[in-house]
């Protein structure tokens, strides 16, 4: 020890090598230990979560479809101008026959279609129908194509047609992020939609305020509970805690069908009111397919996330702190609103952050109570995702969608701190 | 004194009772009264009602039965916040959300007393417990010490005339609390303020009392200055609890001149001191440690003494202390003073004890 510390140099260890080395020695064999212990989890984290949501946040700019399919016209594209009202000469035509040849063979020229129709409506039916025709030509001895092209369909001599081709045959693409906005991609740069497809901005911003309702009457409805849980004694608590928990215990679609038992014109509710007398039987409430009924079945569902972060943070909270609020002259009030609710933040936040970010996101309980009027965004993505096959489009929405919970996260982070944020 | 107390009687209890179930009774029958000024500790084990009384007090717990008064009005349908009564907690209860200005600004913002007012009184607060450089800091930065110093001052920031003390300075390193004892009392008595402290401690009700009520089983066994705690218990529970004590059992002989002749249960006499006892009654005789006399020369003439037999010595530096069989009784200490001409008794030695018949009080059985 003293010949170790005494001359100067790197402290040695009992063996003569430098007391650095061997400690780094020591914790490399525990940090193996532990990365081993959770190497399971992460693999399958890695296979099942994060290399494909990355995949999909990759579909959202990929946009290969075009150059691969048709590589020659697009490269003859590159000579022609967009802006001029001409069509693009022979070489361009003659190129594109080439390429719709061995797409046809592959039978890749229908998805291309499908991609184009994205951008402009009709292109899906031009590609097929031209397809049937094109198949026929021998590109080295048919030519010139540009007057038969026109004669199968006169649209293959309109500007626009070929505008939107070479639009999208970059490989990177904005253009789903745009069409995610309200926006389009044209050879004119980004332009809005036409008023009549303007809807996803709409969905966005119903979206973000249906789940600030949601978060905002779950935070109302929840805090009694959870504070009388936490100034319950421990048996009663926990029973209580039971009926809490019971939703758990039943089937998200149960619950959720239950609802729609409940509120729908011929339900619960409706003929309770009209036998009492307090609704005409002509004119029974609309609470069903609509944004209330979306956030009375969402409250419920969510419930439990609000209160039982809340409930922990309370039970911390030491009821002196209300008795030397009293002991001080503070009424009752004042006792709770200047002591007992700074110190039960924590909670509100933590059950805010998990009842928004998993409303924001929520899918099902809007699908089967929502009707049109109180559908969200992640309906519109599962749309894209299953019916119309727009997966690009779908993508850029999740995408936006990730954003901006990050963003309200780290917002919430700026103003209240995330330290702030108490689990229990 | 008591009927002195009476007349100006600041705080007093009437006939209180208190029951939680409804079944037992955790106070019963409480009678007490002090005077403004008066520092008077509640000392008693856990379970004896002294906390309850605190809390009814306080306003925290209703009272069952009885009266209880402020100033000569009845505070029993007072709510806690209109007592004006100043609280000092077991465990501070500082506000872990504000500093410690505004932990003190509190109880003067729900007076809506002006900044300027405020502030001053903060300043003179902290000051009055040597913590004025710490208003901007969060209770979780200070030492316990510190909070206990912060909560005191909080407890006094509004100038209540009377402070309640839960049991402060039980999370306390033994020389912090000595120094907080002192510092307490100190401030107390300068300010002039009526105080009630619970503690279960007996060394701290002794060091920082005017009078301290012996609590047991929900009653007050003894109100009495701590002097006289200590040298004339009332009953064998006040001996037992306050300071050390030697108890030897036996029955009442004859009480002559107030001097009672008791008959030990292995046949020795001795004089005592009557004070709750009759002829024939079963005693317990208390003496002091300090009080127990071995050496024939320092005794009266015709005094009873009693052999015992030396089992340990054990020297504590300023004293001795020596345990004796005697009458039976193995646990019989006495404690010697180290003076350079002390005797320091050797194990298995046989000697003679005595004592004053004043110094032995025979109690209930």
């Amino acid at each position: 020890m003293t010949d170790a510390t005494n001359n100067g140099g790197p402290v040695l260890a009992a063996d003569g090598t430098p007391l650095k080395k061997s400690l780094a020695k020591a914790l490399r064999l525990q940090k193996m230990r532990a990365l081993g212990l959770i190497a399971p989890l992460l693999i399958f984290v890695m296979v099942s979560f994060i290399i494909p949501i990355g995949s999909m946040l990759f579909r959202s700019v990929e946009n290969g479809l075009v150059s691969e399919t048709l590589p020659l016209t697009v490269a003859e594209l590159q000579q022609w101008n967009g802006d001029s009202s001409e069509p693009p000469g022979e070489e361009v035509f003659s190129a594109f026959v080439a390429d719709m040849v061995v797409a046809i063979e592959a039978k890749n020229h229908t998805r291309l279609g499908t991609r184009l129709n994205y951008e402009k409506t009709g292109m899906s039916s031009l590609f097929r129908k031209s397809g049937r025709k094109i198949k026929n030509l021998d590109p080295a001895v048919d030519g010139p194509f540009k007057e038969k092209l026109i004669d199968i369909d006169k649209r293959w001599g309109d500007v626009e047609t070929w505008r939107t081709i070479k639009t999208h045959s970059v490989g990177i693409t904005n253009g789903y992020f745009l069409n995610a906005v309200d926006m389009r991609r044209t050879p004119e740069g980004a332009q809005s939609q036409p008023e009549d497809k303007q809807i996803l901005i709409t969905l966005f911003k119903r979206t973000l305020i249906m789940s600030l309702a949601i978060t905002a009457s779950c935070i109302l409805l929840g805090y009694p509970v959870a504070w009388i849980l936490a100034n319950l004694p421990a048996r009663t608590a926990n029973i209580l805690m039971i009926l809490v928990l019971l939703p758990f215990w039943t089937s998200l679609l149960v619950r959720t069908s239950a609802w729609k038992v409940m509120l729908q014109q011929q339900g619960v509710i409706n003929e309770v009111l009209v036998w009492l007398g307090m609704v005409p039987d002509d004119a029974r409430l609309v609470m069903i397919n609509n944004q209330f009924g979306t956030i009375v079945a969402m409250t419920h569902i969510l419930l439990p996330f609000m209160i039982l972060p809340m409930y922990s943070v309370m039970q911390t909270i030491q009821p002196t702190y209300l008795r030397a609020a009293k002991s001080m002259g503070a009424t009752n009030w004042t006792a709770f609103w200047r002591v007992y609710f700074p110190l039960s933040v924590p909670g509100i936040g933590a059950g805010s952050i998990l009842v928004f970010i998993l409303s924001i996101g929520y899918y099902i309980t809007p699908e089967i109570v929502g009707g049109t009027k109180g559908v969200f965004i992640s309906n519109r993505i599962a749309y894209h995702i299953s019916s119309s096959l727009n997966w690009g489009l779908a993508a850029a929405l999740g995408a936006i969608l990730l954003a901006v919970v990050l963003v309200l996260y780290w917002a919430y982070d700026k103003i209240v701190g995330i330290d702030n944020v108490k689990l229990g | 004194m008591p009927d002195a107390a009476q007349n100006d009687a600041f705080v007093e209890f009437e006939r209180v009772q208190k029951s939680y179930d409804g079944e037992t009774l955790v106070v019963k029958d409480l009678n007490l009264s002090l005077p403004r000024g008066e520092f008077l500790t509640m000392l008693g084990p856990s379970g004896s009602g002294k906390t309850t009384c605190l809390m009814m007090l306080a306003g925290f717990e209703t009272a069952t039965h009885g009266d209880i008064r402020l100033g000569g009005t009845s505070i029993n349908n007072i709510p806690p916040h209109k007592r004006g009564i100043g609280m000092v907690f077991q465990n501070y209860a500082l506000f872990p959300h504000m500093t410690i200005a505004e932990n003190l600004s509190f109880p003067l913002e729900v007076r809506k007393m002006g900044k300027s007012d405020r502030e001053a009184k903060i300043k003179r607060a902290l000051d009055m417990v040597e913590m004025g450089a710490f208003g901007g800091r969060r209770p979780a930065q200070l030492s316990g010490g510190q909070q206990q110093r912060i909560a005191l001052a909080r407890a006094l920031v509004f100038e209540p005339e009377l402070v309640l003390m839960d049991e402060p300075l039980g999370a306390l390193d033994k020389q912090l609390r000595e120094k907080m004892q002192f510092e307490i009392t100190h401030l107390a008595h300068s300010l002039g303020i009526t105080t009630v402290y619970v503690t279960h401690d007996q060394t701290e009700a002794m060091t920082m009392s005017d009078r301290v009520a012996v609590f047991e089983d929900g009653r007050i066994q003894q109100l009495a200055p701590p002097d006289q705690l200590y040298e004339e218990p009332d009953n064998s529970f006040v001996a037992q609890f306050i300071g050390e004590n030697n108890t030897l059992e036996g029955v009442v002989k004859e009480i002559n001149n107030g001097i009672a002749l008791v008959q030990l249960d292995d046949g020795e006499l001795i004089d005592c001191n009557p004070i709750n006892v009759g002829v024939g009654d079963r005693t317990r005789v208390s003496i002091r440690p300090e009080r127990v006399e071995f050496n024939k020369d320092r005794l009266k003439e015709g005094t009873h003494t009693i052999k015992a037999e030396v089992l340990e010595f054990i020297y504590m530096g300023d004293i001795f202390r020596t345990r004796l069989r005697v009458a039976g009784n193995d646990e019989f200490v006495i404690k010697t003073r180290n003076a350079p001409d002390q005797v320091r008794l050797e194990p298995g030695a046989q000697i003679e004890i005595g004592w004053l018949p004043e110094d032995c009080r025979a109690l209930d059985a």
